[in-house]
């Protein structure tokens, strides 16, 4: 039998190069979707596999590498990804974001600034931020070209005339550098603005959609919106019940099943960091007491 | 006190290790065998191998056995491994004409040069379950003849002799044979693009697609001219070497589809062709993509495209099922983070039209 | 109006010449040549099959003539070969100097989305970023077209026939263009609804000093809109001239059958 044997990082180094040679058009042209020819992964598509190839083409043997999925570094898929490049690539992990080289997110941007040399890499599941309002790829791409992007607008204007306000709550479309309209993945709309200006490289990568966009760094990143309906972040207005951060996304846990629930921090970096700092949110201030049933 | 959720890792090593226990079932029940499977369940490896784009009986029966049966993710595995697997170049086009038949059937002439043949087929079988079959049952031997001697031409290239039917396609021998695994597709696509597009797609899809041709939506008047199944050679010619050298040979299934066509300003009416090819035996495979690859020329012979299997970015955007299986599963993902943004809007909407209704029914109240 | 634009009026908005379009070996269009003037309205009439909407097709720019060309005076005074400008300039040109209104307005609107919206997406495409602003606009032109601004929020699945046909204009008229094309306008509607939507083009048409070029096989519709009349048999323009001259006192045979109504629509 062929016993399968695999390259540094899984992919070989053909498919690395191709893979690189679309990450440096996607820089060139910031926003602009670049079409590659995506691999089957050994996870399934949907699942990560544009990330993946995308760390897998720029890791080196000396980048130390944090998966996220969720914001969290404990989630099941974030565990499958960060252990397939330990095994594959032998590279050194790290749950902390600063000590990070290159950081794999599905949905979230951590909350920690990211600082320059830092690459962080996106899983994108439908990269055409016109793709439900408009369904063909042909048709998109045309768009694109010529940055007819009334479409996006009508949208807008169509959520404001309905409900008061712009009713897209994560995968908020954004102008990449004046030029290109970018989906920024499924992240919440509070991680908009760190997109902005930001000193990290950003890749994204559509592996099922076989497409590869980047953001430079220090490349102005503008979420849509009207002058007289500015975009807003918005998170729930809460502290971390277990770090006490007022300005962290928060996840919503359901504690029982009487409406019991409670708000923490969806990085998990980020919340351990800073109780291990002394910071400390009502649960967590209190161990000992039982919880208030209603 | 909320801890927030850890153990994971350890969660997906013993979800794996459970895996492995069910997958191997009573273990006082005896193994299942490569062999077998390759031997006994041959139809499920020429499927494997037709839509993993690998042509390994052994890899396709080990996915098998790795999968529970589960012919996608059987087909996933083998995708995966394929992709990992360095490209030395293409080989020359086969032959299907020299084909080795064990089976060639046409339903357009009662007799063809070469004859019908009827072969290994559940066609004409009587569905009714075997209980001999159940266990320990021994099958007569085949009846056998002296391997006829007469060539057995195709029958698309009978009717070409009287012009009868549009000429096949040459391929420039110079141009870079596609490839949609190593290059991005774009649309529009060209034939060769979109033809391994459909031979890797979905039987249950193109199955889907196919009929919805026949039932109206897109007809486009199908006649099997031919439907055969056989051993061809495969050669690769290395530049180094200079000349062809025979690589092995491999089981094929090629459907060709007669279909109308009536003509144009330009041309006389004439037959088309669609085009289906398959490894191993994929009969239901092969049809299936003869009828949508006619129902995708549609465009370039002129006509109306207007059904879901003539529009070729729909079809072949959703033929792969590698992709597809992999999207939909992915809604088992974790969504905690879109899902409480979208919480957290449908709250506010929520809010915003009680306070809507409030006010209104306040000022109703106050008339 | 000013010294200036009464001087520009002296130049043709639009040029056509030697235009022909075949279909295989079938012309649809044969040696098609005339200058249509700004503020003009020009009526291409003719049964169906006499190749108007081929023609039509072809002074839009949406289909490529076999032969001849068309120019366009550009904002800029400069006339242009539309065949030589890029899919860009093509695009941007039909979103704001033009204005195309088709017979079916499901052709010409987005249904499933507000008639605010339909009016104001041309703004919205031209880099309008106020939404209290393109909404007030909507509005205004909602009520110019005789539309009831208590539906700027409904969507155009839930108008009539005619109200549709109005939103229509309004949202090609929303970017004052110079030049509409009409095919068929009122086409399809009853002949009451018909009758409000005529009159209403007409003043629009005056009001705004708009070019337009009106393809329809109802002389009534010609009679009430135009200026000048094209009668177009068999893919050639057979009889041109004032509307009032060509209908009333038609030279080809053809046209007076047409006139007197015998030939059918």
């Amino acid at each position: 039998m062929n016993a399968p044997t695999y390259n540094f990082a899984y992919l070989d180094e053909q498919t690395k190069r191709m893979i690189r040679r679309a990450i440096l058009k996607a820089i060139a042209i910031p926003g602009y979707q670049v079409p590659f020819a995506s691999r089957e992964m050994p996870m399934p598509y949907g699942w990560g596999t544009g990330g993946v190839q995308v760390t897998a083409a720029i890791l080196g043997p000396d980048d130390v590498l944090k998966v996220i999925d969720q914001g969290s570094d404990d989630t099941t898929n974030a565990i499958s990804i960060r252990k397939f490049f330990g095994k594959t690539a032998g590279v050194a992990t790290t749950t902390s974001t600063t000590d990070a080289t290159v950081i794999q997110t599905r949905h979230r941007i951590p909350e920690a600034s990211l600082h320059a040399g830092q690459v962080l890499v996106y899983q994108v599941p439908i990269p055409e931020p016109l793709r439900f309002l408009e369904p063909r790829e042909t048709e998109t791409r045309r768009m694109h070209a010529l940055a007819e992007y009334g479409l996006m607008h009508v949208k807008l204007y169509e959520d404001i005339a309905r409900f008061g306000h712009i009713a897209t709550a994560y995968a908020y479309p954004v102008k990449v550098n004046a030029r290109y309209l970018m989906d920024p993945s499924p992240t919440p709309k509070f991680d908009n603005p760190k997109m902005d200006n930001c000193a990290a490289l950003q890749l994204f990568g559509a592996g099922r959609e076989k497409r590869i966009y980047a953001i430079p760094p220090y490349t102005t990143v503008v979420s849509l919106d009207f002058e007289d309906h500015p975009f807003t972040r918005y998170r729930f207005d809460a502290p971390c019940a277990l770090c006490g951060a007022d300005n962290s996304y928060l996840d919503e846990i359901v504690t029982d099943d009487k409406g019991g629930r409670m708000f923490v921090c969806s990085d998990t970096d980020f919340c351990e960091q800073r109780q291990a700092a002394g910071h400390h949110g009502t649960e967590s201030a209190a161990p000992h007491k039982e919880k208030a049933h209603v | 006190m909320y801890v927030a959720v850890k153990g994971g890792e350890r969660a997906i090593e013993n979800a794996h290790r459970l895996l492995a226990h069910e997958r191997r079932g009573d273990r006082d029940v005896p193994e299942v065998t490569l062999a077998q499977i390759s031997e006994q369940l041959a139809l499920g490896v020429d499927r494997v191998m037709t839509e993993g784009s690998l042509y390994d009986r052994e890899l396709a029966a080990l996915a098998i056995k790795q999968a529970r049966g589960d012919m996608i993710e059987a087909i996933f595995l083998v995708r995966a491994f394929r992709a990992t697997l360095p490209r030395f170049g293409a080989t020359e086009p086969v032959n299907t004409g020299a084909m080795q038949v064990r089976r060639r059937i046409s339903s357009t002439f009662k007799d063809v040069p070469g004859g019908q043949i009827l072969g290994p087929t559940f066609d004409y079988t009587h569905r009714l379950l075997d209980p001999q079959l159940a266990e320990g049952f021994v099958p007569e031997q085949p009846m056998t003849a002296d391997a006829s001697q007469a060539a057995t031409p195709r029958v698309t290239d009978i009717l070409g002799r009287d012009g009868l039917i549009e000429s096949s396609p040459q391929a420039d021998s110079d141009a870079a044979v596609g490839d949609l695994t190593r290059e991005p597709l774009s649309f529009p696509a060209d034939r060769d693009l979109r033809l391994q597009n459909l031979a890797r797609g979905d039987e249950g899809f193109l199955l889907a697609l196919g009929y919805s041709t026949q039932r109206g939506y897109g007809r486009n008047h199908p006649f099997a001219g031919e439907i055969r199944f056989g051993e061809v050679e495969v050669e690769f010619s290395a530049e180094d070497v200079g000349f062809a050298v025979p690589l092995g040979s491999i089981e094929l299934t090629e459907c060709q589809m007669v279909n109308q066509f009536k003509g144009s300003t330009t041309e006389a009416p004439c037959f088309t062709r669609g085009y289906g090819l398959a490894f191993g035996q994929s009969e239901r495979k092969t049809m299936s993509m003869a009828l949508v690859d006619r129902a995708l020329r549609a465009r370039e012979l002129g006509e109306e495209a207007e059904a879901p299997a003539q529009d070729e970015e729909f079809v072949m955007s959703h033929s792969d099922n590698v992709q597809s299986t992999g999207f939909v599963e992915h809604l088992k993902l974790p969504h905690y983070v879109d899902f409480q943004s979208e919480l957290g809007l449908l709250r506010k909407l929520r809010q915003e039209f009680a306070e809507a209704n409030e006010a209104v029914e306040m000022q109703e109240a106050a008339e | 109006m000013s010294e200036l634009s009464s001087l520009d009026n002296d130049q043709p908005l639009l040029v056509a010449e030697g235009l022909a379009k075949n279909y295989g070996r079938l012309p649809a269009c044969r040696d098609v040549s005339f200058a249509l003037y700004p503020g003009e309205v020009l009526a291409i009439v003719g049964e169906s099959g006499s190749g108007k909407s081929t023609l039509l097709q072809l002074l839009s720019a949406q289909l490529a003539p076999s032969a001849g060309r068309v120019s366009y005076r550009m904002r800029d005074g400069v006339l242009r070969d539309l065949a030589e400008l890029g899919e860009a300039e093509r695009r941007f040109l039909f979103r704001t100097d033009w204005g195309f209104v088709h017979q079916d307005p499901a052709q010409g609107l987005r249904m499933g989305v507000s008639a605010g919206a339909n009016v104001g997406e041309r703004l919205m495409a031209v880099g309008w970023n106020h939404y209290g602003r393109i909404r007030d606009t909507a509005s205004t032109w909602l009520d110019r077209v005789e539309i009831d601004v208590g539906r700027i929020d409904d969507a155009p699945k839930t108008y009539s026939g005619g109200m549709r046909q109005r939103l229509q204009i309004a949202r090609n008229l929303v970017t004052e263009p110079r030049l509409v094309f009409m095919d068929e306008p009122t086409g399809g509607l009853d002949v009451s609804v018909q009758a409000r939507l005529l009159d209403l083009m007409r003043n629009l048409v005056s009001e705004l000093g708009l070019a337009a070029i009106v393809v329809t096989h109802d002389l009534a519709v010609a009679r009430l809109l135009s200026h000048r009349v094209m009668v177009m048999k068999g893919g050639r323009v057979i009889e041109t001239g004032l509307t009032d001259q060509v209908l009333d006192d038609p030279r080809e045979p053809y046209t007076q059958l047409l006139v007197s109504s015998i030939l059918p629509p």
